[in-house]
């Protein structure tokens, strides 16, 4: 193992990292404002990736097609807000895990219906294509690198919003007392409106980019919507620290996992059987993680409220 | 003793249920006694869950392990079965169902009581995220581990045998998964009214009274747990065995989902609320599929309708409220 590997794959787990976060923080954030669990954030995922590749393959520019998977999320997510999710907010989560599960076989189906079972391909935009060299000789793809620049951008405009602006200010208050800022005059509708039509557009944002690395296709949302809840429920529900540091956490134990166990297990055990049994035990591992965080703390690293 | 509208409900239900292969025989359509099947097992899976989200009012969407372990118990023992090699240990496999649902309930017994005695330490958002959580990491289990199929899943050759009675025969089949039904249901309506069963629903209304009266809703919930997921275990096994296959999307988070869906189609909490889902759906899944390729979309528009708009499930509104909130 050289060190140049070790870093392509500490990368690749930042890169995976920040793709989480950027879901999991519009779940976070929903959860937190509105106290609602949304299976169908995977759908948004979908809908932007499928949004960007069709204006791609449309217009020929990746950069158009990024605008518009923010832009059709965001209307989704608005548009589902405002006929579906408004009515479970006083609801049980049963009720909300049952409408948000219909909705995911209402988006995944009706995206079958409107662009068949084939999957689309969108290519990486020309600018980002090519390799960086790493330190030890290695090269890294320049898009990754530039996914993991987007995330830490995301990150840190999210904490200005949320800390410094207006906006921000409403959300924080929607957090801690829904009642109250609704009696100082809040509309506190529109906000749950925005704040829905925000966390999708962010979920909409990663799909697209991730598109670009595999293929878009339908169900492309679900693998990444049940690790995005392993990083808010390692984070804490409603905390976007927590969700932040949950899906470097996820990203970066997954990715080394897969690489590493193998090559751990092959000191104990034949290679082949190594191979096996390390491979298993990877793609278990972060379930594994989030079972001993619970363990020892049953709401999250960083809990929001109390 | 008088019926209650209720229970005239219920005996209608399994009546028609039973009687549908019959009938099916009589015209001719064997194909139906396929599906009255379907429905016997998934209502017993809907069974076991019953027990943790009616009662217990706790919200798992991991349950789908269980029944893939159940599927799986079957699938191995029955694959050892057949080649003469032994299991781990040197115990040898098995193709009697008895013996597979014996193993099947030993099985999930320890699991459930595993992932319950995690989860349950959690609520509300919490729990289900994490029951999800933990049948997905079963699931990429059963995916990554080539021994028994990895992602191809596991082909059962010959159904499993059962004492007495040829299995292979449709009919007989049918027979044996509803007497595995009603005595999921007979279990139920026990645990429900017993004093277990009464802790349970008291601890899912106001765990801290319960607390208060000096019962713990920690041991109770986890023991419902465990309990829940053998019966939603065994009916898995029955499952691989009218499919004569288990593969991995018996643990998939859909089949999670589809169990909580058969509920509350039916009227959570309710004894037959899962047998009048279960009816529900494979009926809406059948003439739906057979009208259109895009079936789930319009599955996926009459549940949001039913949850907007219809609480309470199909019991809800033939037999009225529940009796108990």
């Amino acid at each position: 193992m050289t060190i140049a590997l070790a870093i392509e794959q500490l990368l690749n787990g930042l890169q995976l990292g920040v793709m989480l976060f950027l879901m999991a923080a519009g779940l976070t954030l929903i959860f937190g404002v509105m106290g609602l669990i949304n299976l169908a954030h995977g759908s948004l995922y979908m809908v932007g990736a499928f949004a960007c590749a069709t204006i791609a393959a449309w217009t020929g520019s990746f950069w158009l097609g990024l605008v518009a998977s923010l832009a059709a999320a965001a209307a989704a997510g608005a548009i589902i807000e405002l006929t579906v999710i408004r009515r479970l907010y006083d609801r049980d989560h049963l009720d909300q895990v049952l409408a948000t599960f219909a909705l995911i076989l209402i988006f995944s189906e009706g995206t079958r219906w409107i662009f068949g079972s084939f999957p689309l391909y969108l290519d990486i935009p020309p600018l980002l294509q090519g390799a960086v060299a790493l330190p030890g000789g290695a090269e890294y793809p320049l898009y990754r690198l530039a996914i993991i620049a987007v995330g830490a951008a995301v990150a840190i405009g999210l904490y200005l919003l949320i800390s410094k602006t207006r906006l921000g200010m409403r959300i924080r208050a929607g957090e801690s007392d829904r009642e109250m800022i609704g009696a100082l005059g809040v509309d506190i509708r529109t906000l749950y409106t925005i704040v829905f039509a925000l966390g999708s557009a962010l979920a909409g944002f990663a799909g697209a980019m991730v598109g670009a690395l595999q293929s878009v296709q339908v169900g492309m949302g679900e693998p990444v919507l049940i690790l995005a809840f392993v990083v808010i429920v390692i984070g804490g529900i409603g905390s976007i620290k927590g969700a932040l540091i949950g899906a470097i956490l996820v990203g970066v134990v997954d990715t080394l996992g897969r690489f590493l166990l193998p090559q751990i297990l092959a000191i104990l055990l034949p290679p082949a059987q190594a191979g096996l049994m390390g491979g298993a035990l990877a793609s278990m591992l972060i379930y594994i993680v989030m079972a001993v965080i619970l363990a020892v703390k049953p709401r999250g690293l960083f809990t929001a409220h109390g | 003793m008088t019926l209650s509208r209720e229970t005239l409900i219920n005996l209608i239900l399994i009546v028609l249920l039973a009687a549908v292969p019959f009938v099916a025989l009589g015209i001719g359509q064997p194909f139906y006694i396929t599906l009255a099947t379907r429905i016997a097992i998934l209502a017993l899976a809907a069974v076991g869950l019953n027990l943790v989200l009616g009662l217990g009012g706790l919200v798992s969407f991991g349950h789908a392990a269980f029944f893939g372990i159940g599927g799986y118990v079957a699938g191995i023992l029955a694959a050892h079965a057949s080649s003469g090699e032994a299991l781990m240990f040197g115990l040898a496999g098995s193709d009697q169902m008895p013996v597979i649902w014996l193993v099947t309930l030993i099985v999930c017994g320890i699991v459930g009581l595993a992932i319950g005695a995690v989860s349950l330490r959690t609520s509300g958002v919490y729990f289900i995220m994490i029951t999800l959580a933990f049948s997905q990491m079963i699931y990429y289990f059963a995916v990554s581990w080539p021994a028994y199929g990895g992602e191809d899943g596991l082909s059962i050759l010959v159904r499993n045998r059962f004492p007495g009675v040829n299995s292979m025969k449709p009919i007989s089949y049918f027979l044996i998964c509803l007497g595995m039904l009603i005595a999921g249901l007979g279990l139920f309506s026990l645990i429900r009214a017993s004093r277990f069963g009464a802790a349970l629903q008291a601890a899912r209304q106001n765990a801290v009274r319960v607390a208060a009266v000096g019962i713990s809703p920690y041991p109770i919930r986890l023991a419902a747990f465990t309990l829940s997921g053998m019966i939603t275990g065994v009916a898995g096994a029955l499952y691989a065995d009218l499919n004569r296959f288990a593969s991995p999307s018996m643990i998939s988070w859909h089949m999670s989902g589809e169990l909580i869906v058969l509920i509350v189609l039916g009227g959570t909490g309710r004894l037959f609320g899962p047998v009048a889902g279960a009816m529900l759906y494979v009926v809406f899944e059948f003439a739906l599929g057979g009208l259109t390729e895009r079936w789930q979309f319009f599955l996926g528009l009459i549940l949001l309708a039913v949850v907007l708009f219809a609480r309470g499930g199909l019991l809800g509104l033939l037999a009225g409220k529940a009796r108990h909130g």
